[in-house]
């Protein structure tokens, strides 16, 4: 039988703070498109999406992420990352940074880069039609619906329904799940007491589950949630959704 | 016989006061932060609220549609903006009511004035609004003399208490039962029928008291003041949404009643406000219908105010319609769903924000009706951490993340023209070269998982001095990758 991802060439956006801090997110997508049968490959010419700068009001400086985003990609099929937001700033804020700057053909390139960019959850279950990526993790686990890959990626119920589909994985509700964690980007800096006020109200409700692992599909917010945890010695560990899609019986074995 | 007019007696309380210079959000917020009765109050207000608000979404079939519709009515009142003033300017004149244009906030109180001063009377009686909030009415009537009396329950505890508004809708949410119970005992008597010495805690008994204390002067006041939630232009009708009542008395027993009304409430056709009428109550109180809705038109001989004023005021708003980035604020019809949606403003509460406007809408529309020019508020468009949850439940679908994304360009266009260089400029700058080549990139990278591998066995970084606190004062920092992925990718290539 053909593997859902035959013939299919994927441009790998790894994303700044995923190559440099979790590189393991990323070669556990690697793995994970492969294993589907995807021809993977990662051009080194791709930097960040560009909104640590958007976002803090910094149009200008972000233009070059986006010229480098678009050269990268060009020539995929699709482009795919294990961060909701990340690939929300490509599809929102790339043909706005484009417009800003008055270039008409960036505008054009980054409207053709965002429609074919997707989070590694909807690439699973729209693109490639699997929700169930033969994954085995036999532990608790909770999961925290991360802001931008909910409310601006969209990504919906998708995630919930990968993670009911691996086997053996005990699947707790979080509390208050759509509570933002307070990670916030620069807002995390900005206005630290307050971001710890909302980590530690979220690292709260995880630890209320009893869950082993927090999971999420995006680290920004796990390192944040997950500083609060490993500060307070809990004893919860952060995983990116990726990873547990990423894990197989063989692997465990 | 009005008690205030002896000589001993204090200022009449003007309930928007602002005591010392705000401070910029994050020491503001900080401030708040510490204060664990407001935390509870805020917690419970926004989270009942927030519930019952989600209860009228799910159960009307229709709410994305309305959404949509009232979105698309106020854009294109705005987009003609100027045919549809002229419109409900003509149609004011035509019912009887005299209509006055302010550019600015001062031009506006100052019209207020004159035409108080004009009746003779040395006090009104208001209705909640917040426009007049916004402009700073009740101070500039007390410079002028003359006493200005919310009537709004919450707005009384507030203006009582020698305080100002934590939230658009539950302007007293920061109080608890005791301290308005002490804030009525020590301070009714001082401004009129005073309260019962055996006041308890009880609400009823709390609600009693208040309504004597108001009833004397609904009873006495010879001007009303009030906003209006809208103003329809074909018709020249005035709208005021309320739950307590005490905006009818202000709008029918007074002879004279003025209204401050932003440009931006108007709506084109009587048929229009069907669909506002419908969004307002479910998204601001969680109700289907609010208790109390007033339209008046002009003038009714023999029946109500003899004497009809409309004072329209612009005070920025032209500015923000001529902006594409923030034209959408102007759709705003003030439910403050947002501000309970907020998980900042769900922490902190209003007083963070040092202006009448908190949360989500109040970040981006303070600093664009006051400018960039302070420091405090370039500081409110950063009060987010951009999760979105305020766009989802806008009635009006207000595009608040783009919008607040937009106004910290300003503010970090602002501060760039500072000549002292900031650390933020500085980094900004260090992370744009970065993210420039995909080789910049790789060269931090190596720097990243040098400093990874001198961690040792380490997983986690404890405290860092200055500015690393920032996040590790109380949040552990994970190890650099040992092996960028880029690093790994290559290896596995060659
Ligand atoms: S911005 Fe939207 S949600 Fe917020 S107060 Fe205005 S209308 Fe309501």
């Amino acid at each position: 039988m053909a593997l859902p991802g035959q013939g299919m060439r994927v441009g790998l956006f790894a994303t700044c703070i995923n190559d440099l801090m979790f590189p393991q997110t990323v070669r556990a997508t690697v793995d994970l498109l492969r294993r589907l049968g995807c021809q993977v490959e990662f051009p080194p010419a791709q930097t960040c999406c560009g909104q640590m700068m958007t976002n803090t009001g910094y149009f200008k400086a972000a233009l070059g992420s986006v010229r480098s985003f678009v050269k990268a990609f060009d020539k995929y099929d699709a482009v795919v990352a294990a961060s909701g937001s990340c690939v929300a700033s490509v599809r929102h804020q790339h043909t706005m940074l484009a417009g800003r700057v008055g270039s008409a053909k960036l505008e054009e390139q980054a409207r053709r880069s965002a429609a074919k960019t997707y989070d590694i959850t909807e690439f699973l279950v729209d693109v490639l039609g699997v929700v169930d990526v033969g994954a085995f993790f036999p532990h608790r686990v909770t999961y925290h619906p991360s802001c931008h890959s909910t409310r601006l990626a969209l990504i919906g119920e998708r995630p919930y329904q990968l993670l009911r589909a691996v086997a053996g994985i005990d699947l707790l509700d979080l509390p208050e799940a759509e509570q933002c964690c307070g990670f916030g980007g620069t807002f995390s800096v900005k206005n630290p007491d307050l971001s710890v006020a909302l980590a530690s109200a979220k690292a709260a409700n995880v630890m209320a589950t009893g869950a082993e692992y927090l999971v999420a599909p995006d680290n920004a917010c796990l390192m944040n949630i997950g500083g609060i945890l490993s500060r307070g010695r809990a004893g919860v560990k952060p995983i990116h959704l990726v990873e547990i899609l990423a894990q197989t019986e063989v692997a465990a074995a | 016989m009005n008690p205030r007019i002896g000589p001993d007696q204090p200022a009449v309380p003007t309930g928007s006061a602002k005591p010392a210079p705000a401070l910029p959000f994050p020491a503001a917020a900080r401030r708040e932060l510490a204060n664990p009765q407001l935390r509870a109050n805020l917690r419970k207000a926004t989270s009942t609220i927030q519930a019952k608000r989600a209860l009228r979404q799910a159960e009307t079939p229709d709410w994305q549609e309305l959404r949509s519709a009232a979105a698309a009515i106020k854009d294109r009142t705005l987009r003609h903006l100027d045919h549809y003033l002229l419109q409900a300017e003509a149609a004011l004149i035509e019912a009887g009511a005299q209509v006055h244009w302010a550019a600015t906030a001062d031009e506006a109180n100052a019209i207020v004035t004159t035409l108080v001063k004009r009746t003779g009377a040395d006090e009104v009686v208001k209705v909640k609004s917040m426009a007049t909030q916004e402009i700073d009415l009740n101070e500039a009537l007390a410079k002028a003399g003359i006493a200005a009396w919310e009537t709004d329950l919450a707005e009384l505890i507030v203006q009582l208490g020698h305080d100002t508004p934590s939230h658009i809708l539950v302007p007293a949410i920061h109080r608890n039962r005791a301290e308005v119970r002490e804030i009525f005992l020590a301070e009714m008597r001082l401004n009129g029928a005073p309260a019962p010495p055996d006041l308890t805690n009880d609400p009823q008994e709390l609600a009693a008291a208040a309504r004597v204390h108001l009833r004397e002067k609904f009873l006495r006041a010879k001007v009303g003041i009030s906003g209006g939630n809208f103003l329809v232009a074909e018709t020249g009708t005035l709208v005021i949404v309320e739950s307590e009542g005490n905006g009818r008395m202000c709008l029918t027993l007074p002879q004279t009643l003025i209204s401050v009304v932003g440009i931006e409430k108007l709506v084109p056709t009587f048929q229009d406000l069907e669909v506002f009428m419908r969004l307002l109550p479910r998204s601001s109180t969680g109700e289907r219908m609010n208790p109390y809705t007033s339209m008046w038109t002009g003038v009714t001989p023999g029946d109500g105010p003899q004497e009809v004023h409309v004072v329209l005021i612009d005070a920025g708003r032209g500015k923000a319609l001529a902006e594409p980035t923030a034209r959408p604020m102007l759709r705003c019809i003030r439910c403050s769903a947002c501000m309970n949606a907020c998980p900042v403003y769900q922490k902190v509460g209003g007083h963070a924000y040092g202006s009448v406007y908190p949360g989500p809408i109040g970040i981006v529309l303070t600093p664009q009706l006051r400018g960039f020019g302070a420091a405090q508020t370039r500081s409110l468009p950063f009060a987010c951490t951009l999760c979105a949850a305020c766009a989802d439940v806008c009635p009006v679908k207000i595009p608040l993340p783009d919008l607040i994304v937009h106004q910290r360009n300003k503010a970090a266009r602002h501060k760039q023209r500072e000549p002292r260089p900031h650390l933020e400029t500085l980094a900004i700058a260090g992370a744009g070269w970065a993210f420039r080549r995909g080789w910049h990139l790789g060269l931090v990278g190596r720097l990243t998982s040098l400093a990874g591998r001198l961690a040792g066995s380490r997983t986690a970084i404890g405290p860092l001095p200055w500015p690393a606190s920032a996040w590790t004062r109380a949040r552990d920092l994970p190890v650099p990758a040992r092996r960028t992925f880029r690093q790994w990718w290559k290896k596995q290539q060659s």
